[in-house]
């Protein structure tokens, strides 16, 4: 079997929550992302579907090593990148990019947007002069800008334009992966629009694999392969794009997909809507995070957590119900 | 049922922001009109006046913003003559505001039950215990799960849905004609947002509250607003029943924006995006503001702004020519 890309292995991150903390009283940690476990193919897209606290953002940070996971490892194109430390880290950082929600927050504001787009060529000692200037110029081309850009302040350009910036700097080392941490959530419905087809246009191009990361199932729709849908830390779902739409099992993803649903599919997906709020990461529910909001939920889901299990070829789940298993009592059933 | 005579008719509404760099003309002649128990979603990009509509309905509009011409008329009486003790009892009893972000809209030193208490204990004579009651009566049919422990909870204790459906309850404290529902639940996850729609649907089905609702999000009209108005650039391109104007729009800048949002059914395709980007409202002194990026545009679109007209029965638009070239505008959606 090819190698994959990208495979993470029963990643974990808790957060301390230091309240007290004078007297050391209060240990108590959130699971902000609890064993997740998949793989990415070279050019594959899968997008990562939650609510906010639901882990997503969490989960693009330590795939790239921006922060250090509880547990878990993860291999980039074999290698384990969990294992690195120092220059061989930071030579494998190139490989993986990362933009952000906030195209204003993740610039300087002193620094001209050309400069931007070339400091990681620059200080990585990748190009410089001439040459790295005409480099930013074409990076500005390939995004949508024009060379005249190279100049301006973050402040003078609009949120689309801005974040056209932060795909320029990102593409601008030839990643072989970008994680896109919501990264269209702050922009108008017509930048919005604009700034997807040129993610879309980018990895057709460039071969990049992503890791697009959403609260909005529609938009991961639009941008992947497979998608992940990601609640209270965990995967609940994650099926290719066309399965997950089509054939959703776990209540939770049709929730979801039905609060998404515009046009014609409108109509063929029944209305669900949810009571509560999504859990909290201090104190989460025992046994399926999802069961105090899950229409389908009985006893055994208050205390038993389900597996991350196969319903078809490709299309896991974590339920009980989508299982097969009768939740009607609190113990699994014996056979 | 909606009755005959309006509750609220906005008659060419002018709001203008004065700045060094000249005038925004946020509102430029804003005109609808809403029915008792309807519920009116009014659509737009951040800077199309959508909000500055809502808070002059209000009579909050900050200055440099002045509020330079029109009507607003709350059953027949005009709020614009009004005095700022009138309105404040009119605010208090007539018609109530959500916002964006709750929390920052809840004094965070005040408990939910003091929160909703407080507007209901200036304006109605009730006393403290009663007033209570009446909070906790009021989240319970809000659906929050456990109103007594809610209604002693301060803001920072309660989740982001919560603290909305306590702003909520805040505003319905004093049974207002009309809520007006700023991009209530655009901070809110999906599903919470789902169920606080639903809850505003609740709540005009057992009152017969006028809901407002600005928005910048197709999928909120869609799920709840019998009628919907679309923005730009501080006036009102288009009207009308909600399905008809997300399956049919009348006007270019409908059509545009609703091809921006990628959905379940077109997959695969590229999205079409609107080019360019919204002119400062109140900066194009001559024709049509949408002018510049659209795609139908005709000579005489650069001289002159159509009115907002009705076009099919109850559809208004403020373009007549999509509908000429509707064959070949739909088959681009």
């Amino acid at each position: 079997m090819e190698q994959p890309l990208l495979r993470v292995e029963a990643l974990r991150k808790e957060f301390p929550v230091s309240r007290g903390a004078i007297f050391g009283a209060d240990k108590r940690v959130v699971k902000a992302v609890d064993d997740v476990s998949f793989s990415l193919g070279s050019g594959e897209v899968l997008g990562v579907v939650g609510e906010s606290g639901s882990g997503k953002s969490t989960l693009g940070r330590l795939v790239l090593g921006l922060i250090e996971p509880t547990s878990g490892r993860v291999w980039f194109e074999g290698e384990e990148t969990t294992a690195l430390k120092g220059s061989r880290l930071r030579a494998l950082r190139l490989q993986m990019q990362i933009v952000f929600q906030d195209p204003f927050g993740s610039l300087n504001p002193r620094m001209p947007i050309g400069k931007s787009i070339g400091y990681s060529l620059q200080v990585n000692g990748i190009l410089s002069g001439r040459t790295l200037q005409d480099k930013v110029a074409d990076l500005l081309e390939q995004v949508g800008l024009s060379r005249s850009h190279a100049t301006r302040l973050p402040h003078q350009l609009s949120g689309g334009q801005r974040q056209r910036v932060g795909i320029a700097r990102a593409i601008s080392v030839n990643p072989k992966l970008i994680v896109a941490d919501e990264p269209i959530a702050s922009l108008d419905l017509s930048a919005q629009a604009q700034v997807l087809n040129l993610f879309k246009e980018l990895q057709q191009q460039l071969g990049m694999s992503y890791i697009f990361v959403t609260h909005d199932l529609s938009v991961a729709a639009f941008m992947s392969d497979r998608i992940a849908v990601m609640y209270g830390g965990k995967i609940l779902e994650m099926a290719g794009r066309r399965q997950l739409l089509e054939n959703p099992q776990h209540p939770y993803t049709q929730a979801l997909l039905s609060a998404a649903v515009l046009g014609s599919w409108q109509g063929q997906v029944e209305e669900i809507v949810l009571e509560g709020d999504p859990p909290s990461p201090i104190s989460p529910p025992p046994g399926c995070k999802f069961h105090p909001r899950c229409p389908l939920a009985g006893p055994l889901c208050q205390v038993s957590e389900p597996e991350l299990k196969e319903v078809e070829d490709r299309h896991v789940a974590a339920c009980h119900v989508v299982h097969g298993v009768s939740v009607d009592q609190a113990a699994v059933p014996a056979g | 049922m909606i009755d005959e005579r309006p509750l609220l008719e906005v008659d060419n509404l002018q709001t203008y922001f004065n700045t060094r760099n000249g005038t925004v003309k946020a509102a430029n002649g804003v005109s609808f009109s809403l029915g008792k128990g309807e519920i009116m979603g009014l659509v737009g990009e951040s800077g199309s006046g959508k909000s500055v509509t809502a808070f002059s309905i209000m009579r909050l509009v900050k200055p440099p913003g002045q509020i330079v011409g029109g009507r607003v008329l709350l059953n027949g009486d005009d709020l614009l003559l009004k005095n700022d003790d009138e309105m404040r009892s009119i605010r208090g009893r007539s018609i109530s505001m959500i916002f964006q972000d709750p929390a920052n809209f809840l004094d965070p030193l005040f408990t939910a039950g003091q929160a909703i208490t407080e507007a209901m204990q200036i304006h109605q004579d009730v006393g403290r215990a009663e007033a209570r009651q009446a909070a906790i009566q009021l989240l319970g049919q809000l659906k929050v799960p456990t109103p007594e422990t809610v209604v002693d909870a301060y803001p920072f204790q309660l989740s982001g849905g919560m603290c909305q459906r306590v702003l909520i309850a805040t505003a319905m404290a004093s049974m207002p004609a009309l809520l007006i529902a700023d991009e209530a639940t655009s901070a809110l996850d999906v599903t919470v947002q789902a169920s606080i729609l639903r809850t505003l649907q609740e709540l005009r089905d057992q009152s017969d509250t006028t809901v407002l609702i600005t928005t910048h999000n197709m999928q909120v009209v869609r799920k709840v607003c019998s009628r919907t108005m679309v923005m730009y650039s501080g006036q009102i391109m288009e009207s009308g029943p909600t399905k008809e104007v997300l399956d049919n729009p009348l006007h270019p800048y409908t059509a545009g924006l609703l091809s921006c949002v990628p959905t379940l059914d077109r997959l695969g395709q590229a999205l079409s995006s609107i080019p360019g980007e919204p002119p400062i409202p109140g900066s194009v002194e001559k024709g049509c503001v949408f002018y510049s990026r659209c795609p139908i545009r005709k000579p005489v679109c650069a001289d002159e702004q159509p009115p907002l007209e009705e076009i099919a029965p109850g559809r208004m638009s403020a373009c007549p020519y999509l509908q000429e070239t509707n064959g070949t505008a739909s088959a681009t959606r």
